[in-house]
């Protein structure tokens, strides 16, 4: 039995197994991902973001747990960062959701960003794919603490939340640019804090809450939770709903998708040419002779590469 | 960076909640590029040998400074075994006198490191178990 058959039957080892060997060697994964794809579609990818220390894991296990509730499957994917010195990662999210690891219609998966810096790792959209097929109704994806610019979870997530605490102060104006951007829902956590209502304000004034009304334009709205008592946390997820029914109703998802797909395609048929390339004029070490030529001036970067590609292409590896 | 990192699950089954050692170990493992799960305490070996199958970890780290080792840890191995993860090593370590080592090995804990072990040793034991 293929690892993909397997998922498909909701086996929990051949899938933790399938989402490995797509982190470790992903041209040995092509083919299971391959059965699987067509199976894909189903579920709502769920983007959690936000700075460290804003209580990501504390709202995934909160909101994992309404969802289950309705007797929704629910697929977790935890991003942490690894240590760029030695490669290694502590995962430790899983701690803030001890009671879902034995509830079997949940499944967490911990993963390092494996040298990813855009707030995800790189296996991520795959491992999507994997718990998509293996019939999850949810996707939750907790980014690594993120500050302004790791915006991969846009790419990847049906509907975004981004977790905002009481007390950053100016730090708003910082981010502002960066991940509030990505926002579709936020939600101010530990709002049992002074100055929730201050951040709430500052939020209104900064995303469109003055602007007019226009018929299925999507604001934000800004949700006050805390988390570890569980406040707000059904309004939360009411709100992420109300945001997947706004994407199907107004075929904002099949346009969220169609690009998405597209990028995919995209880095797949780069990937694919790149290795053909570099595989074709890396033998016999030509690669190597024409580096050592740009560095001795007998010809340019530019005059070189078309120099490449042109007989690449006439040739019967490139053809 | 290694093309595969060893993925290994440090757990504090039990109901100690001295948790320091485990702590220290996870972060050794780490530093010696591995990815090191951590899940907290008291925990019951239902939900750790079900998150060792979800993670998909090579090995499996069992903390125990209760006394209840005897119970829990064979009991952990036993889970593995039903879920058809009994590639997945299980070592155990904490306050465990020597008569007890024999009989966890016999129940499937391939190693015990007890108070003294240096990381260095669980570190290389874990290497060359794994030997990726």
């Amino acid at each position: 039995m293929s690892l993909a058959e397997g998922v498909l039957r909701g086996d929990v080892r051949a899938t933790a197994k399938l989402i490995s060997l797509i982190e470790n060697q992903p041209e040995a994964a092509v083919a299971d991902l391959q059965e699987l794809h067509p199976h894909t579609g189903n579920a709502h990818v769920v983007g959690i973001t936000g700075s460290p220390g804003v209580g990501k894991s504390t709202l995934v296990d909160g909101l994992a747990k309404r969802w289950r509730k309705e007797e929704r499957r629910v697929g977790i994917i935890a991003v942490d960062p690894n240590s760029p010195f030695s490669g290694g990662a502590l995962l430790g999210d899983r701690v803030r959701m001890q009671d879902l690891a034995t509830d079997p219609g949940v499944f967490i998966r911990s993963m390092g960003a494996r040298g990813r810096l855009g707030g995800l790792a790189r296996a991520t959209h795959n491992v999507i794919r994997v718990l998509d097929s293996g019939g999850k109704d949810v996707i939750l994806v907790e980014t690594v603490g993120v500050g302004q610019s790791e915006v991969d979870i846009v790419q990847t997530a049906d509907t975004v939340v981004v977790g905002l605490v009481p007390g950053m102060g100016d730090d708003i104006q910082t981010i502002k640019a960066g991940i509030l951007e990505t926002a579709d829902v936020f939600a101010i956590n530990k709002a049992d804090r002074p100055n929730a209502r201050g951040l709430e304000m500052e939020l209104r004034t900064l995303f469109g809450w003055n602007q007019e009304e226009e018929e299925d334009r999507w604001i934000p709205p800004i949700e006050m939770t805390v988390a570890t008592t569980g406040a707000g946390m059904d309004e939360l997820k009411e709100a992420i709903c109300d945001h997947w029914d706004h994407l199907k109703r107004t075929g904002e998802l099949q346009h969220r998708r169609r690009e998405r797909y597209e990028a995919e395609l995209q880095s797949v048929v780069e990937d694919y040419w790149r290795k053909r390339f570099f595989d074709y004029w890396q033998r016999e070490g030509h690669w190597e002779r024409v580096v050592e030529q740009v560095l001795r001036k007998e010809t340019d970067p530019f005059t070189a590469a078309q120099q490449l590609v042109v007989p690449f292409l006439d040739s019967e590896v490139g053809g | 960076m290694a093309e595969q990192p060893i993925r290994v699950l440090i757990a504090k089954p039990g109901l100690d909640g001295h948790d320091r050692g485990a702590k220290v170990l996870a972060r050794a493992l780490r530093d010696a590029g591995m990815e090191v799960v951590y899940t907290g305490l008291r925990q019951t070996p239902e939900q750790i040998a079900a998150t060792a199958t979800q993670e998909d970890v090579h090995v499996v780290g069992l903390s125990c400074l209760s006394g209840a080792h005897l119970e829990l840890f064979p009991r952990v191995v036993q889970l593995l075994r039903e879920q058809g993860a009994d590639d997945i090593v299980v070592l155990g370590g904490g306050t465990i006198p020597a008569e007890d080592i024999s009989a966890l090995r016999e129940l499937g804990v391939e190693e015990v490191f007890t108070p003294g072990t240096s990381m260095h040793e669980v570190v290389e034991f874990v290497r060359r178990r794994v030997h990726l």
